[in-house]
């Protein structure tokens, strides 16, 4: 069981919602969050004022996956989240410990 | 002639006889007082409203999408705290300073004669621009306080995100009642038509000894004007008084208040160019009762003014947004919007003089000066004018005051300018015209600017100017008024 935290751009979110439902899985947590990589940020014109913006807006995906999907769904965002193009995102795998489901408590791989 | 002819004849000569009686001694009774029009009432009622909401919400929202979300609320506050305590003001002694006869000051300030609204009833009247046209008193004293009402709310732009309220509480009342009140009455107060068109008729039918009584008489009326009306100074509606006047206020106000903390190293950008758009737009919609509603009844010249007021507005967002994309690559709702206001602030002098052709033209010119004042100039003098009160303003109201003069011009498509003495519209001296209007442009600069710098001066060593470096640092909202502008 793995946690796989991917920041993407924000309108790259529904292509990798959808496929990631595809590969059955069930949730995901999402946040908007702002930062920058090795892109850099952007400038911005305001009347005569011009800004650098250093963090820009992103998406973070959490997903809980099983050890069997972990190689199809970071194959599944690196597919849909991608253009060529500087800034896409980056996609974080690490292990994970007990999960519970609050309703019934069940742990683990039945959890999620 | 049969008999029944004669008999008609006779008939019909004296009913001609009496008729001609009837209409003599009715010619002999002094003529009833005018009386106002619905039309003209309805509309200046309505138009009086409308600049209201130019200023709330339209400059609110405008100003406050402007500034960083910790200091919307305070924008707001100011804005909306400036028009209720003008409102009073002006009924307790400032429509008298402004609009009435000022004695021996009368060149440059209005007399107390009307203090309290003294006298001034529902039946009381005030006259327009056309001799035997009047509107209710209270209507034109409404439409005067929206006036002054937006022109000090105008200069807060200059010194948003670091003044203090209490040193605007303070400020407000000195500057309308030093700056504001005289400079209204220097550029708008008159004798008005009828006294103007009874003393030419007086003078001309006047011979021997009377002719000299009678030019000294037209002498007085003439001489019973502000100063910059008594030149012969064109503004339709506000060019010098309001934007001129709040454009180089802010300037003084943002030289002496100082930059914000973190300026030009700091990323300022503005919260919601959603609410400068709404507040843009509405102050559109309320322009055409600033400057429709200055001729003062619903006629052809207020119809002139507002087709003005689209085209040379229009003109002007265009242009900005134009000069942007060639300068910087990208047209931004932001130039547009800035755009717009400078045209609006540019037609205002002109509105009720200038041609359609002529508004376009004095549009496009304010859209690119302005737009090069507030980016290039601004930058490179490097003083903080938050939200370029005195790039737009104050330099749009100069294009507008000094194309007046040109627009104005019948040649051009312009208006001319009526004389009352001839009762036609006059020869026009463009170049003379021109002179007149950059007097009146020097005059306003001048009492604005020293007038503006002395009273900021007096409140900076009464109460301060500006709040500590944290409290700027956490924001106008919480430190002046204890309460955010959003929460969620």
């Amino acid at each position: 069981m793995k946690l796989v935290t991917a920041i993407i751009k924000p309108f790259k979110l529904e292509e990798v919602r959808s496929a990631l439902t595809d590969l059955g899985l069930q949730g995901m947590t999402v946040t908007e969050v702002k930062g920058y990589g090795r892109q850099k940020g952007h400038t911005e014109i305001y009347r005569g004022a011009e800004y650098a913006v250093s963090f820009l807006p992103k998406i973070k995906i959490e997903v809980v996956v099983p050890e069997g999907t972990v190689d199809k769904a970071v194959e599944a965002i690196v597919r849909t989240a991608r253009t060529g193009q500087i800034g896409y995102g980056k996609i974080f795998v690490s292990p994970l410990e007990p999960a519970v489901r609050v309703r019934t408590g069940e742990t683990d791989d039945s959890a999620i | 002639m049969s008999l029944g002819m004669s008999r008609r004849i006779a008939t019909l000569a004296v009913t001609a006889f009496i008729l001609c009686l009837a209409a003599a001694s009715a010619f002999a009774q002094t003529p009833a007082p005018p009386t106002p029009n619905k039309g003209d009432v309805a509309w200046m009622l309505t138009a009086s409203v409308l600049v209201l909401l130019m200023t709330i919400p339209g400059l609110a929202l405008f100003y406050g999408g402007l500034v960083r979300t910790k200091n919307m609320l305070s924008m707001l506050m100011q804005v909306f705290f400036v028009v209720c305590l003008v409102c009073i003001i002006w009924v307790l002694y400032g429509y008298s300073l402004a609009f009435s006869e000022g004695g021996s000051l009368n060149a440059y300030v209005g007399g107390l004669s009307k203090a309290f609204l003294a006298g001034v009833t529902p039946e009381s009247t005030a006259e327009t621009f056309t001799d035997g046209v009047v509107i209710p008193e209270y209507v034109y004293i409404c439409f005067q306080m929206t006036f002054a009402c937006i022109t000090p709310a105008l200069i807060v732009g200059a010194m948003a995100e670091r003044i203090k309220f209490s040193a605007l509480v303070l400020f407000i009342p000195l500057w309308v009642t030093f700056v504001y009140f005289p400079i209204a009455h220097m550029v708008w107060y008159w004798a008005g038509p009828a006294a103007t068109v009874g003393a030419a008729k007086t003078l001309a039918a006047a011979t021997g000894d009377a002719k000299a009584a009678a030019q000294a008489a037209m002498d007085a009326v003439t001489a019973n004007a502000g100063l910059a009306f008594g030149w012969g100074a064109l503004d339709f509606a506000g060019g010098t008084v309001v934007h001129i006047n709040s454009g180089i206020a802010g300037l003084m106000g943002a030289l002496l208040v100082g930059r914000r903390v973190g300026y030009g190293k700091e990323a300022m950008p503005p919260h919601s160019l959603t609410m400068t758009l709404i507040g843009a737009a509405l102050l559109w919609v309320g322009w055409f009762g600033f400057n429709a509603g200055s001729a003062l009844e619903a006629g052809g010249t207020a119809a002139l003014a507002m087709i003005n007021t689209f085209v040379a507005t229009a003109a002007a967002a265009l242009a900005w947004m134009l000069a942007e994309k060639v300068a910087k690559g990208k047209p931004s709702l932001l130039g547009g919007a800035s755009g717009a206001v400078a045209g609006l602030v540019a037609v205002t002098p002109a509105a009720g003089f200038a041609g359609p052709m002529g508004a376009i033209v004095l549009g496009i010119v304010a859209g690119f000066v302005c737009m090069f004042f507030c980016s290039a100039i601004k930058n490179a003098l490097g003083y903080d004018d938050a939200l370029d009160v005195f790039g737009v303003h104050c330099i749009g109201g100069i294009i507008g005051a000094l194309g007046t003069g040109i627009l104005a011009a019948p040649i051009l498509g312009g208006s001319g300018v009526f004389d009352y003495t001839t009762g036609k519209v006059g020869d026009y001296d463009m170049l003379a015209q021109f002179i007149t209007q950059a007097k009146a442009v020097c005059l306003t600069l001048i009492w604005s600017g020293v007038g503006s710098f002395i009273l900021f001066s007096i409140v900076k060593m009464v109460v301060g100017l500006r709040p500590g470096t944290d409290q700027e640092r956490e924001g106008l909202d919480l430190v002046d008024h204890g309460e955010r502008a959003y929460n969620y």
